[in-house]
């Protein structure tokens, strides 16, 4: 503990190798600031925090300083007040503003951007500057990101996030002087999958939300609600806001465990789903549904991507007899697997925050970047950091100097090794990164666990060891390799999972839809697409009677139904998920669903014909030993502050409105929300309410996300009040499953192993559907080792595997294992791996 | 694409630094000694020989005044407007030069000839003021003076 003098006052915190504008921000004064960032650290390139620090208590002059470049020490005396600092900051904001166009009212970031909340931090409230703006020419970033260079500031927090903590290469600082650009060698889509986090770090209107354009909506306007991303197993926290029924954009909700600042671009732009014009809305009558029911036996379907609520209801109406698992029969047995192993290992799963503090890594079969995107982000800073901080104790840099670091590290990783069959992102920061098949991924693993070779010597000299496999190499066998191999190392154990509550299904111990048996009279399907699992789903399906289906999704399976009842998405519904560490969290209704749709449990209950809150049903959740605990996810709907509920709405919101004076002049009622503590008003408690109720950050003078900094205990710290989630699984229990190196693989010569390709945009089928990640979505191509194209000529080839015939382009990858192709998931209900045959191309060339 | 000579020139300076982003400012010297510019091709053929991203490559490129991404005349004309040559009639000789050649400053003769730059310093105070003409510095520089010396390009 320390005792600093701010402006004569003593205030006693924790140095810990912080910054005085953390530490000033931290105790909730304001200082403004640019080029800071809690993720990104220093660089002192604004000049924006100046501070008066004096020698000790006999100094009176003192001296200008950066608060974010001077480390913070006991005993020392500074001044935010000091009439000088407050002059020099209202000089660099006037600064700023000679080229900043004053177009605040048709900006998209106007109502909540950090340069205007630094511009009347520091009562910069005139402009004299007489003369020509410089201007620039914008460019094209793809269907994202919108530039508009003309109001950049030059704080180069873009290209910092962008090159030096994601790893792109096509974003850079271009020009010098007064022509600073921050942009691309010329128009096109950004490459990196983390782009849209620029619209968060940029603290102006240069990059926007591209697709929050196209609808926009003012901050103020916009009703929001604590939500999760549903894009895939990671559970990262997001606050998604809607207008007019129609949802408008998905921010980041900090979680200081799991995404922290940033997103990936399938959460953040995956949203657009919700407002498809396709979505099924029209329902058929549930006293007809109900009456099928009695007609003879029912079965139904789970979902991984309904909450575990709504897979109760579901359990709770068929009886848990009945009750199936709406997965592939390869992928229910591989996430069986890895949560049987996550079980047994000694230590529980580690959250990101883990993942990025881990100091040698282990990736195995797996290529996250496309799978669970948000990870690769994590395991980026996992290679990064090590060599950082080891730089910054031998040179005695603190650890905020970010440029200082990273100019003495270079190029330098941690100890880092992939084995995988395909290129993965995370190449460029591996020591070493392996092309093997994955029996062979598997022996690697299995070696490592032996204390065999060099990638063992290295990780077991870790202080904090972590190994990382998962569902995208399909492999049983890599799974218990990474287990094997992490039990060993005494590493931490990593598995990614594909849906936003995979192990919440599991944990209902259901057998996988492919044991249903056949002779169901009435199948219920809840957000399950069968022809997407099932390669016989055709056939099953013609041989059940009454097909009722409950989907927000326009499938294959609903176009087959003879029912359809319209289910609520995440931001329509209430509902808890359980992520790949097993922490279950609640998400929150962004606005109520309308005309025909219902949340999937009531509809659920309403053909048991029972009513309940949706507390009730999560205390029956509870009941089973696997749910114990679930419902201390979030507090019940009967929570209040000061009497009051939490507002989803802004007090700023504009209110009334003229939009529904076609049908009624009246105001509409606010509708009731019964199932939450949280009102679809903008009255209600106005202070900060608990962590998981959070539904947006506004403080007073801070309009931008950055008001963030006010509901954390410490600036990039926990949020204020308990901690979100609680963990589900158990550790450390029961014997390890027994597992052998399978033998090495073996090309053959009248046959291809086709393996799954996953993409960050287009695998998985929520966000599939979203226009902006449909644009970016991959034309399917197969891709085949070098000596395989050649052969091929360049395709188009013809795929055998299993039933599926598949007509493809083919793809050159040079470094693909012989004998070994690479498909896009979702083309066919196959299992991959899979043998199967390659047939195309000039023949008898 | 870049010649035999200019990739083994280039090869030449990748083997004095650690990584090969240092070698791109080296490299696109080389390139434009050659070439008088640098041009979009150019900047992407130094980045696939080197292993670096173009926007690597084009934001050192853009970074250094004396590298040109345009086209420039046959002959490149840096006249210094610093402190000294400021003071010593710099004013008078932009005025001259370019009511003489008929452009402005960073314009080239429409016959490509010249091309006029200012530059921030030549390190020639006690000679000013002073320009530079492909590289060969002219100091006391008057009007008659830099028609005689331009007499010579012509």
């Amino acid at each position: 503990m320390a005792t600093i003098y701010i402006d004569n006052e003593p205030y006693t915190v924790e140095p810990n190798g912080r910054n005085l504008l953390e530490v000033c921000l931290s105790l909730g004064l304001d200082l403004p600031y640019f080029c800071w960032h809690p993720a990104l650290k220093s660089v002192g390139a604004c000049r924006q925090c100046a501070v008066i620090l004096f020698r000790d208590e006999n100094d009176t002059r003192g001296r200008l300083t950066m608060a974010c470049m001077t480390a913070a020490r006991d005993g020392m005396r500074l001044s935010l007040t000091d009439p000088r600092a407050v002059a020099f900051r209202a000089s660099i904001i006037e600064w700023l503003m000679v080229n900043h166009p004053h177009d605040c009212p048709v900006c998209d970031e106007g109502g909540e951007c950090h340069l205007q909340d630094m511009t009347v931090m520091t009562g910069h409230v005139r402009r004299d500057y007489r003369f020509d703006k410089r201007t620039h020419r914008n460019q094209n970033l793809g269907p994202l990101v919108n530039h508009e260079m003309n109001r950049c500031i030059a704080c180069y927090r873009c290209v910092r996030y962008y090159r030096d903590y994601a790893g792109g290469r096509d974003l850079q600082a271009l020009g010098w002087h007064d022509h600073v650009y921050f942009g691309r060698m010329e128009d096109g889509t950004l490459e990196s999958p983390f782009s849209g986090n620029l619209v968060e770090v940029c603290p102006t209107g240069v990059f926007t939300d591209k697709t929050l354009g196209r609808h926009y909506t003012r901050k103020w306007d916009l009703q929001t609600a604590p939500s999760l991303c549903v894009h895939c197993g990671v559970g990262c926290n997001t606050m998604p806001g809607e207008r007019y029924g129609l949802l408008r954009r998905v921010q980041n909700r900090f979680h200081h465990e799991i995404n922290g600042y940033f997103l990936c671009d399938r959460g953040r732009y995956g949203y657009e789903f919700v407002n498809d014009a396709a979505r099924p809305r029209v329902a058929a009558d549930p006293d007809t549904v109900r009456g099928w029911l009695s007609e003879g036996r029912v079965a139904g379907a789970g979902s991984p991507r309904a909450s575990l609520e709504a897979n109760a209801a579901l359990r709770a109406l068929v009886g848990a007899e009945n009750f199936y698992a709406g997965v592939a029969p390869a992928e229910h047995a591989l996430v069986a697997l890895m949560r049987a192993l996550l079980e047994v290992h000694p230590t529980p799963p580690p959250s990101l925050r883990e993942v990025e503090e881990a100091d040698a890594v282990l990736l195995l079969g797996e290529d996250p970047t496309h799978t669970t995107p948000r990870l690769a982000l994590a395991l980026r800073q996992a290679a990064l950091r090590p060599p950082m901080a080891a730089a910054g104790a031998t040179l005695k840099i603190p650890p905020f100097d970010d440029a200082a670091l990273r100019e003495a590290v270079q190029d330098a990783t941690a100890p880092f090794f992939i084995a995988t069959p395909q290129a993965t992102a995370l190449d460029g920061v591996a020591m070493q990164a392996l092309r093997l098949a994955p029996d062979d991924v598997a022996r690697l693993g299995y070696a490592i666990a032996a204390g065999e070779g060099e990638i063992a010597a290295a990780l077991r000299n870790a202080q904090r060891p972590l190994v990382v496999a998962g569902f995208g190499s399909g492999s049983p066998a890599v799974a218990q390799a990474a287990a094997a191999a992490a039990r060993a190392l005494g590493a931490r154990l990593c598995f990614t999972l594909p849906a936003c509550n995979s192990l919440g299904l599991a944990l209902f111990d259901a057998p996988g839809v492919a044991d249903m048996p056949r002779d169901v009279k009435t199948l219920i399907l809840l957000e399950t697409d069968l022809f997407r699992l099932l390669p016989d789903a055709e056939a099953r399906l013609r041989k059940v009677k009454h097909v009722v289906v409950l989907d927000c999704l326009a499938t294959p399976t609903v176009a087959a139904a003879h029912a359809v009842l319209p289910t609520a998405t995440f931001a329509e519904a209430d509902g808890t998920l359980v992520n790949y560490e097993g922490r279950a969290q609640r998400h929150f209704r962004v606005f109520p669903a309308t005309g025909d749709v219902r949340e999937a449990w009531q509809w659920l209950d309403a053909l048991r014909g029972v009513t309940r809150t949706f507390d009730e049903v999560t205390a029956a959740l509870a009941a089973l030993p696997a749910f114990a605990g679930v419902e201390g996810a979030a507090p019940r709907a009967e929570f209040r502050l000061l009497g009051q509920p939490v507002p989803r709405q802004p007090h700023r919101t504009s209110g009334r409105t003229a939009v529904t004076a076609n049908v009624d002049v009246h105001e509409p009622t606010t509708p009731p929300d019964p199932d939450s503590p949280l009102a679809f008003s903008m009255e209600g408690y106005q202070g900060h309410p608990p962590a998981p109720l959070t539904p947006r950050f506004w403080a007073p003078g801070w309009n931008s996300q950055q008001a963030l900094n006010k509901f954390q205990q410490e600036v990039g710290g926990p949020l204020v009040g308990r901690p979100t989630g609680v963990h589900l699984l158990p550790v450390n229990t029961g014997a390890v499953p027994a597992g052998t190196p399978p033998p090495p693989f073996q090309p053959r010569a009248d046959a291809v192993l086709f393996l799954p390709a996953h993409h960050i945009f287009g695998s998985e089928p929520l966000s599939a559907r979203a226009p902006g990640i449909a644009a970016l979505t991959p034309a399917p191509a197969l891709a085949v080792g070098a000596a395989l194209y050649a052969r091929l000529g360049g395709g188009p080839v013809e795929v055998r595997v299993g039933d599926a015939v598949l007509t493809l382009p083919l793809r050159e990858d040079p470094a693909l294992p012989v004998g070994t192709a690479v498909l896009p998931v979702g083309l066919c209900a196959e299992a991959l791996p899979a043998w199967g045959t390659l047939t195309g191309g000039p023949r008898d060339a | 694409m870049l010649t035999e000579h200019e990739q083994h020139e280039i090869r030449a300076q990748m083997a004095l630094y650690e990584q090969p982003a240092a070698v791109v400012p080296e490299a696109l010297k080389l390139v434009q000694a050659r070439r008088g510019w640098v041009a979009d091709e150019d900047v992407r053929d130094v980045a696939a020989f080197l292993g670096v991203s173009t926007a690597e490559v084009e934001s050192i490129a853009t970074f250094y005044s004396l590298i040109y991404r345009r086209p420039v005349g046959r002959h490149v004309i840096l006249l210094c407007d610093s402190v000294s040559c400021w003071i010593m009639g710099f004013r008078d000789l932009r005025a001259h030069l370019t009511a003489r050649l008929g452009i402005g400053m960073g314009e080239t003769t429409p016959d490509g000839r010249y091309t006029l730059f200012p530059a921030v310093c030549l390190g020639a105070c006690e000679l000013a003021p002073a320009m530079l003409v492909d590289g060969i510095l002219h100091g006391n520089l008057t009007p008659e003076r830099i028609d005689e010396i331009l007499a010579g390009y012509e």
